[in-house]
Parts: structure tokens; C-alpha cells; sequence
């Protein structure tokens, strides 16, 4: 679905990401993770286009969205949630969804809509309310929510469990999962908590210093001891 | 009584006037973070334009479009050429350039306009209206002024709430990145703000030129009481221009009518530094701090 080769960025002389090459398949779930600074976050901005790349390539469905601006991504195909600061704080939770769905030509928008409120309940009952209102974890509800009303193929999700309480980790990944399933969706997903991310993902790839170091199962990484401590911290 | 409801009446209509103004600066504030300078020689120069028309027979309505059409084509090609390529840089480049815009279209105006008075006709009658046997200091025409701003106001609000289009402009302006991710052209989003602004602003300077005289720095008073208006309302919010407009409007009023008009701009400062002691954000801030 979704093929990153030799990708190449760079803030001055400093490289984010220094040759970083991965697949990610429809209908799964790849984690990226690694230390702060590691290049995760620098690589989904690279990936959607709102930082250039020095050279390698994007490709979605064999088609080249390297060069691509940021605002035809998301009619291609891709969503990307990014991290920590997702929700329009001054516009309602109504208002932020509707902007999920408003490139779309079909008419159904208003109905998706109406399915997240069912996905999300608390959602539904501050519709009227500004986003800022929102909890951390309703937050977190609504970016996501808001990110598949594009009905994306690829959805590229940056530390969603930034701050949350494990147990709204848990629903949110569970979500994901459920969805990945149903829908082949695929799925890139940048986390630190290396533990919850590795135990939803079907990949794992560990950055290190903006290079790729391991590629593997998710369940066979969350088996390397050694890789654990070196890279991952539990 | 008479004085004092004559004194509150003249107030209320040139806080119309300042609070059509304010809105555009709001306009482009909310979308930029920049206070546009050259609004004011932007609105005079289409000012000109719809009298340059109505010289050559043209009726003022036929004039007031060509002003509006002309602020809004104005506004979206400062915005796209002049200040679009300087954003990247320091903000104090783009205020600068601003200043550029000023300075441009007051020189062009004495140049191709003259830099004369000339009287620009009122769209109605400006006798004072009698009501009940009270001679009141309200004209048909600033009865229209105050209208056409309402009327103004009313569209803008519609366009901004309730279309898909003015949806993705309130996202353009507060959460640029995040509507580019959604998908929605932020470049074009603030052209059209700025254009949008450029009309307002046209609109607020051919209702103050009405019946009076024009010159090319006519509207420099109206950018000093307007940047004012909206500042007391928070600078990112439309009822706080009106509001901040009508409040500055009603004291420059009275300060003129019971304390003599020499101290008219010592009234606007002295309400300018209570309403920021009090509400540093202005009366009606809407941004909320971001938490991360």
C-alpha cells in the first residue's frame, strides 16, 4: 500500500531520517518506534509532505506522492493525525468532523458523522461545544475520528497515546485494530510506548538515530530482550 | 435630553462606520496575525475609483460596486503577491510591507486622482429626520450607513457559520496545519480573506466619504479609530469589532459633545487603556491558549 524508500530529510546539516526504506501493507498494522529523537515524528511529516524530503521516494498504491503538497494527501488517500495538537480548538467537535469528511463529494458525510457519535458517545454528547472543552482522551477520540471520516486507505497516526490513560489507550488501539481488520486499512503507527504499540502492530521497526535498525514481528520484537533494553526501554 | 440623545445617535453611526472597518482588520488578523496597514489607502483608492465613475454619470450604486469588487480584487492580490511572499520571514517584514502598501496607494492615488478635495455624493437625503416634533441629528443617510454595515455584518456571520466554505476558512485561520492535513487549500483561504477584508473595508470607506470630501488621506483618521475599535475587541473576533466599534463611537461622542473636540483622541486612549487593564485579551479574545 504504502512504500517509503531511501528517504532522506534533513533540518540543516542535522539528518531526521537518513535512508529510512519500509512497506506498509493494507490490512496491517505497522509501529515505528524508538527513542526521542529517534526520527518517528519526522518521518510521518515527510511521509505527508509537510516536511520536504533531501531525496528517496513515497509511493502510494505504486503511484509517487513524493513531491505531492500536503493538501491533495488526504485525496489521495492518506490521513495523518498528528501529534498532540490534532483538534481545531476553537471550532465545536461537530465542526472538526465535518472538516474530516469535506473534500468528499458523496453525500453520506452527515451520516458518517452520526457512526462516530456511535463509535465515540462522548463525543456525540458535546457536539455544540468547542473542542478545546475536551478531555485528553476525547481529543484523541476525535482526531481519529475525524481522520477516517476521509475514508483513508493509509492512516498515519503519531504517538496517539501521548498522555492518555492506559485504559484510553487501549480503546483507541483496540479501535484501530478492529478497523485494520474490517477494512484493510493500513495502518503506520509512531509510538514510544513501545509495550502497547507492539502489542496491537503485525511489524515493528525500530528507529535509531533516523536509521532503521530492526525489522521484525511485533511479537518476535517484543521477545528481543537485548533489543528491548538497547532501543526500546522496557 | 434632546442634546443627549442627538450626542448618543452621532456616536452609534460612526461606530457603525468604525466597527466596518475593524471587521477587516479582524478579517485578516484571525487569518494572518498581521494588522494590514494599507487597509485604509486600500479602501481610499477604491474610494476614488467609484468617483472617478459617478463623475463620468455613473449612479452610486452602479459606484459603490465598483468600489467593492475593486477592494476585493485589491485585497486578494495584496495578500497573494505583496504579502504571501515575505510570511516565511520575521513578522515585522510582513507589517513593513504593509506600510509599503500604505505608502503605494496613497502616492498612486495622488498621481492618477489628484491630491485635492473633491466632494463624493451622499446616497440619500442628509437633512436631519423630525420625529415627533424632535429634531434629531440622523439622517436618511446615516440611517442607510448603519444599515448597509448590519447588512454586512449579517452576511459575513452567515458565510463564516453556517457554509462549508467559511468552515474551512475559520480552520485555515486557526489551525493552519491541521487543515492542510484535512485537505483544505490554506493558500487560497487567506487570498480570500484578505479580499473579503479588502470589501469591507471599501464598503466602510465609500459610507464615511458619503457627502463629504475625499482626498487621498482621507481614511487615515477612520485606520487610527478602527485599529482601536478592534483592538478593544479582541482582534480576532466580529462582535467584538462591532462592539469595540460602537463603544468607541458612543465615547468619542460624548468626550466631542460635553468636553469640547480637541480632547475626542484623548477619550478613545483613555477607554483604550481601561479596557486592556481590565481584559488584556480585549472584551471579546475567542483564540484559547493551545495545550500540547
Amino acid at each position: 500500500m504504502l512504500e517509503i524508500s531511501d528517504l532522506v530529510t534533513a533540518y540543516g546539516p542535522v539528518k531526521a531520517l537518513d535512508g529510512v526504506s519500509m512497506t506498509v501493507p493494507a490490512g496491517k498494522i505497522t509501529a515505528v518506534l524508538g527513542a526521542n529523537g529517534a526520527g518517528k515524528t519526522s518521518l510521518l511529516r515527510t511521509v505527508s509532505g509537510l516536511v520536504r524530503s533531501r531525496s528517496g521516494q513515497v509511493r502510494l498504491e505504486g503511484r509517487d506522492i513524493t513531491r505531492a503538497p500536503v493538501e491533495e494527501m488526504v485525496r489521495l488517500g492518506m490521513a495523518h493525525v498528528p501529534e498532540g495538537r490534532g483538534v481545531i480548538a476553537e471550532l465545536t467537535v461537530e465542526e472538526n468532523l465535518r472538516l474530516g469528511g469535506l473534500f468528499r463529494k458523496d453525500k453520506d458525510a452527515v451520516a458518517q458523522i452520526e457512526h462516530t457519535y456511535e463509535l465515540f458517545p462522548a463525543l456525540g454528547e458535546r457536539r455544540k461545544r468547542a473542542a478545546h472543552t475536551l478531555s485528553g482522551g476525547e481529543r484523541q477520540q476525535l482526531v481519529v475520528g475525524r481522520a477516517l471520516l476521509a475514508r483513508p486507505k493509509v492512516l498515519l497516526l503519531d504517538e496517539p497515546s501521548l498522555g492518555l490513560a492506559p485504559m484510553v489507550v487501549n480503546q483507541i488501539f483496540g479501535l484501530v485494530r478492529d478497523l485494520v481488520d474490517r477494512t484493510g486499512l493500513a495502518v503506520l503507527l509512531v509510538e514510544q510506548n513501545a509495550k502497547s504499540a507492539l502489542s496491537i502492530a503485525d511489524t515493528g521497526i525500530v528507529l535509531s538515530l533516523g536509521k532503521v535498525v530492526a525489522t521484525d514481528d511485533a511479537k518476535v520484537l517484543a521477545a528481543d530482550e537485548q533489543l528491548r533494553h538497547a532501543y526500546l526501554g522496557f | 435630553m434632546e442634546k443627549f440623545l442627538n450626542i448618543t445617535l452621532s456616536g452609534l453611526t460612526v461606530g457603525f462606520i468604525y466597527a466596518a472597518f475593524a471587521l477587516c482588520l479582524v478579517l485578516i488578523f484571525r487569518a494572518t496575525r498581521l494588522i494590514n496597514f494599507g487597509q485604509g489607502a486600500q479602501a481610499m483608492f477604491t474610494t476614488y475609483i467609484a468617483l472617478e465613475l459617478i463623475n463620468r454619470g455613473a449612479s452610486y450604486w452602479i459606484g459603490l460596486l465598483a468600489a467593492l469588487v475593486s477592494g476585493f480584487v485589491i485585497g486578494g492580490l495584496v495578500e497573494r503577491f505583496v504579502v504571501r511572499p515575505v510570511e516565511t520571514g520575521p513578522e515585522i517584514n510582513a507589517v513593513i510591507v504593509t506600510l509599503g502598501v500604505f505608502i503605494f496607494f496613497v502616492a498612486l492615488a495622488a498621481v492618477v486622482f489628484g491630491n485635492t478635495f473633491e466632494s463624493f455624493p451622499s446616497a440619500f437625503s442628509l437633512t436631519g429626520l423630525q420625529v415627533g416634533g424632535l429634531d434629531l441629528a440622523l439622517t436618511r443617510n446615516e440611517l442607510y450607513n448603519i444599515a448597509a454595515v448590519l447588512i454586512a455584518l449579517v452576511l459575513l456571520t452567515l458565510l463564516f457559520q453556517f457554509t462549508s466554505l467559511g468552515l474551512r476558512m475559520r480552520a485555515a485561520a486557526f489551525g493552519q496545519e491541521v487543515a492542510r492535513l484535512l485537505g483544505v487549500r490554506v493558500g487560497q483561504m487567506l487570498t480570500l480573506g484578505w479580499a473579503l477584508a479588502g470589501l469591507f473595508g471599501s464598503l466602510a470607506g465609500i459610507l464615511i466619504a458619503g457627502g463629504t470630501l475625499v482626498s487621498p488621506n482621507y481614511m487615515d483618521g477612520v485606520v487610527v479609530f478602527g485599529f482601536v475599535a478592534a483592538v478593544l475587541g479582541g482582534l480576532d473576533s466580529f462582535i467584538g469589532a462591532v462592539v469595540g466599534g460602537l463603544v468607541l463611537g458612543l465615547t468619542n461622542s460624548y468626550v466631542s459633545g460635553y468636553a469640547g473636540q480637541e480632547l475626542i483622541t484623548l477619550g478613545a486612549l483613555a477607554i483604550l487603556i481601561v479596557v486592556l487593564l481590565l481584559k488584556p485579551g480585549g472584551l471579546f479574545a475567542s483564540s484559547v491558549a493551545r495545550r500540547v
